[in-house]
């Protein structure tokens, strides 16, 4: 049975997560990964036809909450996990471009 | 270019085809997911870089997000604004890419259950007066949260060789709309957006200032183009963040020409991942080609398990719906039609939410319309222009506007007198003013009186014996000089109308 997740497809994977990797870590996750999808490829023999995603285990809605704010974390707090900080801000390297923009 | 004939040279017709996608910051008190603050209220607008944090917004293990109804209840109203169908139930997904200004490596939105379904609006379809009315579609408007602020320079101005995040913006809830490609001229996209804004802030769900990014639009435009016979359509484009309309407007114009000289060029049409990016050059007026960004299917949607889906039920809608505020288009036909307004005093009159409040309660007290309109548009837009801030925030309030309209209808109060008077009333602490005392204290009570009449008609005569006689062999045009002196006698309390007609019978009796 040929690999159900290709060294491609991880190589791909990893550079959208930002995630540097060796050939041979490569290789060595699509076999681990191919290994998982395949266990769970199990659940694909169920006949769903019909069936309702599920959208959440708990049989919860509308956990909701007033729009009052509270006061967080002060900006020192907030920056202290940073590694690098300027003026008030997280440093990070150059990066191009207008920001995600959501 | 107009809407019907548009023409280009080397082809036999172009025509604009712009979808629009809108984001809007919500103006909510706390966030989107957690209850730091939201830097999209005006209570933290100027607030510190990184001080509107907490776990939940930079994404610290183990916390979890709770939804904040009234974002929930904006996204509704907005939706029901629209005239969208509301989803019934629907979910929250994740959409996962890495990004400095994205604390938590994914933001939580909607993938494929929107919490607004399809809808529409009418918008003219031109600004000319007359112009028809024409629909816009909306496809979905689905509620999430904005990534930070990714900056490129120190706060200041000055280079850096480094990038720097400011996360007060992260977990601002967002509401993303988006439209069928009705849009056919840059002109209808302003409208649009000028439209969309001020039904936003009607209903008070944003400020929608566009220099605060309030709202964000992503025009995807494309050109069908017929030559010979035959119908072409350009890739399409789309253009990121535009916040301004004026940037709207001219990405949209500049992409129409650049879109069909490409054409002309390449032959390039519309198919299977065609799509590109660009960006506005504010200062070139030139769209420009951006980086690749994640297709659909690598943003790996999937439901977030931290989040129960939401069910809005038809007693909360109909309770929404209830409190929904008379929306720009209609308080427009309505000062128009019924209040007949001219246009121009209606647009000034629904521009500012909080002006056509003010009006509103101004009609309230049995003020004419068009009194009102023009008590606020002349005496209050002056004063408030020179104060920077809005009519209604002036501090004159409704009674007494009213008050004054009374006196000068009464004939009590000249026309400058009652200027005069909205001035004063605008003073600090004079909420509880009566207009009256006000006007009798600074002496601006027209004086009708006989006796101070009759003398204040003799000295005029004295000082134009001239003006005097000409009336007398009936050139009464220079009695207007006479009124003029008795005004000047009296110190303007003269009431002039009651002059004219004491002059009158006393020369010409």
């Amino acid at each position: 049975m040929s690999q159900r997740v290709s060294d491609e497809e991880v190589r791909h994977a990893a550079m959208l997560s930002r995630l540097k990797l060796t050939d041979e870590q490569i290789h060595h996750f699509a076999v681990q990964l191919s290994d998982i999808v395949g266990y769970v490829d199990k659940l694909a023999e169920l006949d769903v036809e019909g069936v309702e995603p599920m959208a959440h285990a708990a049989e919860l809605t509308n956990v909701l909450r007033e729009d009052v704010p509270q006061g967080g974390l002060t900006v020192e707090q907030a920056l202290a996990n940073s590694p690098e900080t300027y003026e008030g801000h997280f440093r990070v390297i150059k990066v191009l471009g207008e920001g995600s923009g959501a | 270019m107009t809407a019907s004939g548009l023409t280009y040279p080397g082809v036999d017709s172009a025509r604009l085809m712009v979808g629009m996608e809108i984001h809007v910051e919500l103006a909510t008190r706390s966030k989107m997911w957690t209850s730091a603050p939201n830097v999209a209220h005006p209570d933290h607008f100027d607030a510190r870089a990184n001080s509107l944090l907490d776990p939940v917004v930079i994404g610290m293990p183990g916390v979890l997000p709770v939804m904040n109804q009234r974002a929930v209840e904006m996204a509704i109203e907005v939706g029901l604004a629209l005239n969208c169908r509301i989803a019934r139930r629907c979910k929250w997904d994740r959409k996962s890419y890495y990004y400095p200004d994205l604390p938590k490596n994914y933001q939580i939105s909607q993938y494929d259950q929107p919490i607004c379904g399809e809808g529409e609006i009418q918008i003219p379809a031109s600004t000319e007066a007359g112009a028809p009315m024409k629909t816009v579609r909306i496809i979905r408007a689905h509620l999430e949260e904005d990534a930070g602020k990714l900056l490129h320079e120190a706060p200041g101005g000055f280079p850096i060789d480094f990038s720097i995040v400011d996360l007060n913006r992260a977990g601002t809830p967002l509401l993303e709309i988006v439209t069928e490609p009705d849009l056919e001229t840059p002109e209808q996209c302003v409208i649009f957006g000028q439209m969309l804004r001020s039904i936003c802030r009607h209903l008070g769900v944003s400020e929608g200032i566009m220099q605060k990014g309030h709202m964000r639009f992503e025009p995807n435009i494309n050109v069908v183009i017929e030559k010979d016979g035959k119908t072409y359509k350009t890739p399409i484009v789309e253009i990121k963040n535009l916040n301004s309309f004026r940037a709207v407007e001219g990405a949209v114009r500049h992409e129409y020409s650049r879109q069909i000289e490409e054409w002309l060029e390449t032959g390039r049409v519309m198919g299977q991942r065609a799509k590109t990016t660009r960006g506005w050059d504010d200062i070139r007026q030139v769209t420009t080609l951006q980086r690749h960004k994640e297709d659909a299917d690598e943003y790996r949607y999937f439901p977030d398990p931290d989040l129960v889906p939401l069910e809005v039920d038809q007693a909360w809608l109909d309770r929404l719906r209830s409190r929904m505020p008379e929306m720009p288009a209609a308080l427009l036909q309505r000062y128009v039609g019924d209040y007949k307004l001219n246009i121009k005093d209606a647009r000034a009159l629904v521009e500012e939410p909080g002006l056509t409040r003010f009006f509103e309660s101004v009609v309230a007290e049995r003020v004419e319309p068009k009194r009102a309109a023009a008590m606020l548009l002349n005496y209050g837009q002056k004063r408030a222009n020179e104060r920077g801030c809005g009519v209604h925030e002036l501090g004159i309030t409704p009674a007494q506007i009213r008050q004054i309209v009374e006196l000068a209808d009464n004939d009590r109060i000249g026309s400058s007198a009652a200027d005069e008077l909205f001035g004063l009333l605008c003073e600090p602490d004079m909420e509880n003013q009566s207009v009256e005392s006000l006007a009798t204290e600074r002496k601006l009570i027209q004086v009708s009186d006989d006796s101070a009449m009759a003398s204040w008609i003799e000295q005029a005569i004295a000082e134009q014996p001239q003006a005097a006689d000409d009336v007398r062999k009936g050139k009464m045009a220079a009695i207007g000089r006479l009124v003029g002196a008795v005004m000047k006698a009296s110190g303007g309390q003269a009431n002039p109308k009651l002059a004219q007609q004491k002059l009158r019978e006393a020369l010409t009796a």
